[in-house]
C-alpha cells in the first residue's frame, strides 16, 4: 500500500490555470495546512490506529476545556479543527510534527471531504429535480410535489418518499481527483473540478482510496 | 473573489497584453501543433467582444469566410494566444460594447 498522505485545508475558490500546451484546466484553489499532529492513536491503547492533527491555531476561549487540556498534556498548542485519520501503522508520525502542502505533489489522485453549502428547507423541485405544473390551462400547481401515493390499499406514504427537505450542509466527498499544483511558500494546493462547500469551508484532503496513485 | 485567489491569478496571468478594443480588425497569432512542429496560425477578423475578467478573459474575432460568417473565441492569457496585432480600427467607432448586431447583417452593411 502506497504512503497515506492526508492535509486539513480549507476552500479558497476556483480559477483556471493553462497547461503548456494551452489547454485551460478548472481548479479549485485550496489553503492547506500547515496541520500539526496533535496525538496518535494505537491498537494497545485505543484500538485502532490513526493520526489525529489539527488546523488553524485557537486561541484558548474558542476551545473547550477537553481539548484544550490534551493539547496542554500532548505539548502542542490548541487547534480550531482536529481531525483523525485512520493509517495502518502510525510509526511515520510523532506528536508535534509539522504537516505541510508538500505532502502532496502534482498529479497525485485525493479524495476531498468537505460540508455542502446549505440550501435551507427546500421543495422537491430544487431537492428531488421534480416538474412543476404547467403555466397555463388554469393549472394551480405551482411547485406542488404531486402524488405521494395511492389510497386505502397501501393506505400509508411509503417510506423514502421523496419530499420537501433540509437540502446542503452535510458532509460529502468527491473521489478521484488529480492535484494539478502545490504552492508550499503560500500553502496552497490545485485541485481540478469542484469540491464541495462554500468560500472558506473546511475539508480534509487524503490520497484516493480507490483511485489509480 | 478571495485575495489569494486574485494574487494566484496574476501570476498566470500576462503581463504586457496588446492593446485592441471591440471594432478593431486585428490579426490573432495562434500557435497550433502540427505533426511535430509548433506553428503560427493567423486568425484576422473583427474583434465583436470581450467576456470575463482577470484569468478567464477571453475575446472573441468574427470574419467572413467564402460568405459564412466564422467566430471564435481566444482565452486573452492563453499561452497559445502569441500576439494579437491591430490591422485598423473600425470606421465608425461602435456605440456599444458587443457588436452581435453584425452577425443579422451582410456585405456592405456589415461594415462598421
Amino acid at each position: 500500500m502506497s504512503q497515506h498522505k492526508f492535509l486539513l485545508a480549507r476552500k479558497k475558490g476556483m480559477t483556471q490555470i493553462f497547461r503548456e500546451d494551452g489547454t485551460v484546466i478548472p481548479v479549485t484553489v485550496v489553503e492547506a495546512g500547515p496541520c500539526t499532529v496533535t496525538g496518535l492513536r494505537t491498537p494497545d491503547q485505543d484500538t485502532y490506529s490513526a493520526v489525529q492533527v489539527g488546523f488553524v491555531p485557537a486561541k484558548d476561549k474558542h476551545v473547550a476545556k477537553p481539548q484544550r487540556v490534551a493539547a496542554e498534556k500532548a505539548g502542542v498548542p490548541a487547534f480550531r479543527r482536529l481531525r483523525e485519520f485512520r493509517v495502518q501503522d502510525t510509526a511515520p508520525w510523532e506528536v508535534g510534527q509539522e504537516i505541510k502542502a508538500d505532502v502532496f505533489e502534482e498529479g497525485d489522485v485525493v479524495d476531498v471531504a468537505g460540508i455542502t453549502k446549505g440550501r435551507g428547507f427546500a421543495g422537491t423541485i430544487k431537492a428531488h429535480n421534480f416538474s412543476r405544473g404547467s403555466e397555463t390551462h388554469g393549472c394551480m400547481n405551482v411547485r406542488r410535489p404531486g402524488s405521494i401515493g395511492a389510497c386505502a390499499y397501501p393506505g400509508r406514504v411509503f417510506k423514502g418518499t421523496r419530499m420537501a427537505k433540509h437540502l446542503g450542509a452535510v458532509r460529502r466527498t468527491v473521489k478521484n481527483l488529480t492535484v494539478e499544483g502545490v504552492d508550499l511558500e503560500r500553502n496552497l494546493i490545485l485541485i481540478r473540478g469542484g469540491i464541495p462547500g462554500p468560500p472558506n469551508g473546511f475539508l480534509e484532503i487524503r490520497t484516493a482510496k480507490t483511485g489509480s496513485n | 473573489m478571495d485575495k489569494i485567489i486574485q494574487e494566484f491569478d496574476k501570476r498566470n496571468m500576462k503581463e504586457d497584453l496588446p492593446s485592441f478594443k471591440v471594432g478593431d480588425f486585428v490579426k490573432v497569432e495562434y500557435l497550433i501543433h502540427e505533426g511535430k512542429d509548433d506553428r503560427v496560425q493567423p486568425f484576422v477578423g473583427q474583434v465583436i467582444k470581450y467576456s470575463g475578467h482577470g484569468v478567464r478573459r477571453t475575446f472573441t474575432v468574427r470574419r467572413i469566410v467564402q460568405g459564412e460568417g466564422v467566430e471564435r473565441t481566444f482565452p486573452v492569457h492563453s499561452p497559445k494566444v502569441v500576439n494579437v496585432t491591430v490591422r485598423r480600427g473600425p470606421n465608425k467607432k461602435p456605440r456599444r460594447s458587443r457588436l452581435f448586431f453584425l452577425r443579422d447583417r451582410a456585405g456592405k452593411a456589415a461594415q462598421l
